[in-house]
């Protein structure tokens, strides 16, 4: 009998390969799985240093815990896309309560400080990953298709040209002029503030993908009809046509009507 | 009569008041002599018109002198005011300079609308532009040059005719709008000659036939309005919309389960096959549904008889103009129409909350079938859509 041989009939040679088997069939799964929903693997340190910013600068309105609270809602389980959106727009940290939380240009946290906080809140409860820069790229969508999405999903509340409009008591759809890609797919996941999901379950990634391409193409496209006043629609056509058309004719009645000096 | 502009002195002012005089003699209340200094109007073929008004308004004078005069003087023109061109030849050649200009901004503005059109023209293959740029430089070119040619010829032919033309103001006497006596007695002369001409009394043929063909004219625009129909029928109380009829995403398509829909997410849908049918337009705009999952014990009882564990779906069609009604906040659970801002309250059955719905948005009642899709369990129980046909 070969050295090998022996081996392979050793009493634990079983539970060996057992415990092999296990470990390779869950490490596969966990980075199949990972890409769908749970959060991208982090590190302790991350969780931690997440955990400290989160209580110097969260938890008084959404709880030590992130149980939420009469103010702000609960963070467990709204994955770590809706921390990169909230704290990556600058809207989270909320400086002050209103009907909505505005947009700031320079977000509070640097990039890394984002990540450890969404490792922490992705660590309470799973929920939606950040999606990685392939889910979000859309050079090979279809735009058109995304038009038609876009239309049907998003253009009642942000606008055809997704330039935002009004809704009830102060809030608002935001202008998506200037929103990143990565940005534009979690808030679909998520849904921030007024807005209501739309999850890969109801609106498959592809979608997603080529709605951002629509949104692309239309920040690109000039306007064929010349001036395009924003493309807002009937408000500021009518402003337009209302004081500066009626304000020129007006002008050019009284003018009319003077006699020279 | 002349005192109020007599005393200006210029020659300008007394060959004005010549000119006024005929007019004024209607509208003055004149002090009891005024009568006798009237110049006498030109023999005109309405002298006879012309006296009676003049008898009538002096009548209606005399009982007014008691209260006063029941009707104020004419002042006259106010006094001729020369203009800075009229007096300083600078300002006349200032003027015609500004003439000018407008003129030529008017040349430059067609020079601009044409060459933009040519230059940047859509049609031009040669430039390095995309072709929607090149319609945007041509749209605007082409319409900055069309105002400019226009308004600088228009306002170039106002300021001309303000700044250098002659603004003298001159009377012109209005003509009396009735004939003579003689003139009228020959009109219906000539109207009983022509209708004893025509002999409609004397040939019945032609005036039987002439009633009819005017009778049957009105007939092709009837049956052509008639072609604008039929009336709808049931069609607007009805929907593709039935029992066990499955709920497919708009515009991807593909069946929703259940279990798909996350708290807070929202699903546009239409019924399955829905786009095969022949009028596909018309059923789609009225079969458009909202799918909204909220928690159960948000929802009242009215709403929670057509739920699926929470799961609504409501008409898409507003009831006061038929706007799709799109914009939900899953914060307050008001949808609200972007028309006219009606808001519908979903946790109460999308009851009118606010603007000029006057009724709820009809709920269409889910189930789900043995695989787990969502179907309807029902067709809408009233009909979507504005309500004015009911009123």
């Amino acid at each position: 009998m070969s050295r090998r041989a022996a081996l392979r009939r050793h009493p634990l040679a079983r539970l060996v390969v057992l415990v092999l088997g296990l470990v390779a069939a869950g490490s596969g799964y966990t980075a199949v799985a990972s890409q769908v929903a749970t959060a991208s693997p982090a590190s302790t340190s991350s969780v931690a240093e997440g955990h400290r910013l989160f209580l110097a600068n969260c938890s008084t309105c959404h709880g030590v815990n992130a149980q939420g609270r009469d103010t702000a809602p609960s963070l467990v389980g709204v994955g770590a896309a809706a921390v990169d959106f909230q704290v990556g727009t600058g809207r989270m940290p909320a400086q002050s309560t209103g009907p909505q939380v505005p947009r700031r240009p320079q977000p509070q946290f640097t990039a890394q400080q984002i990540q450890d906080l969404a490792a922490y809140v992705a660590s309470l409860a799973p929920g939606p990953a950040v999606p990685d820069a392939a889910a979000v790229d859309a050079s090979g969508s279809d735009p058109s298709r995304g038009g038609l999405i876009f239309r049907t999903n998003c253009a009642m509340c942000h606008n055809y040209a997704g330039k935002g409009g009004a809704l009830t008591n102060g809030k608002y759809a935001p202008n998506l002029s200037s929103t990143t890609p990565t940005h534009i797919y979690e808030a679909m996941l998520t849904g921030p503030q007024s807005m209501p999901v739309f999850a890969d379950s109801t609106m498959d990634p592809q979608s997603k993908r080529d709605i951002i391409a629509y949104l692309e193409s239309v920040r690109s496209t000039p306007s064929p009809g010349g001036w395009s006043l924003g493309s807002l629609g009937p408000v500021p056509e009518g402003l337009v046509a209302w004081v500066l058309g009626l304000g020129l004719l007006i002008g050019c009645a009284v003018w009319l009507g003077a006699r020279a000096s | 009569m002349n005192e109020d502009a007599g005393h200006e002195g210029t020659e300008r002012a007394m060959a004005r008041d010549e000119q006024a005089a005929p007019q004024r003699h209607e509208g003055t209340a004149p002090p009891p002599e005024a009568a006798t200094h009237l110049p006498e109007a030109p023999a005109r073929p309405s002298e006879a018109a012309d006296r009676a008004y003049r008898e009538s308004s002096h009548r209606s004078e005399a009982s007014a002198d008691e209260a006063g005069p029941d009707r104020f003087g004419d002042p006259g023109l106010p006094p001729h005011r020369l203009r800075r061109t009229d007096t300083d030849p600078r300002a006349a050649r200032r003027a015609e300079l500004q003439v000018a200009a407008l003129f030529a901004l008017s040349v430059l503005g067609t020079l601009i609308a044409t060459t933009s059109y040519f230059l940047i023209g859509a049609e031009n293959p040669s430039d390095a532009l995309t072709h929607l740029d090149r319609v945007h430089g041509t749209t605007l070119g082409v319409g900055l040059g069309l105002f400019l040619a226009l308004f600088g010829l228009g306002a170039g032919a106002v300021h001309w005719a303000k700044t250098l033309m002659s603004d003298e103001e001159r009377v012109e006497q209005r003509h009396p709008q009735r004939g003579t006596d003689a003139e009228r007695d020959e009109a219906v002369r000539i109207l009983r000659e022509g209708a004893a001409e025509s002999g409609l009394g004397r040939r019945p043929l032609i005036r039987n036939t002439l009633l009819a063909a005017a009778a049957v004219l009105p007939v092709p625009a009837v049956v052509m309005l008639r072609d604008t129909g039929p009336l709808p029928g049931k069609d607007l109380a009805t929907t593709y919309w039935a029992k066990d009829r499955h709920l497919v995403r708009d515009p991807e398509g593909g069946r929703v389960r259940a279990t798909d829909l996350e708290l807070g997410s929202v699903v546009h849908v239409m019924p399955e096959g829905v786009d095969t049918l022949p009028d596909a337009t018309e059923e789609r705009a009225k079969a458009a549904v909202l799918l909204i999952r909220l928690k159960p014990e948000e929802l009242d009882e009215k709403a929670r008889t057509g739920a699926y564990q929470g799961i609504v779906a409501y008409s898409k069609i507003c009831t006061h103009m038929g706007c799709p009604v799109g914009l939900y906040e899953h914060t307050s659970h008001h949808l609200l129409c972007p028309c006219h801002q009606s808001t519908f309250d979903v946790t109460r059955n999308c009851s009118v909350i606010f603007g000029p719905a006057p009724r709820p948005l009809p709920q269409l009642p889910l189930a789900v079938d043995d695989s787990g899709y969502l179907v309807a369990a029902d067709g809408f129980g009233e009909s979507v859509g504005p309500s004015y046909w009911e009123r």
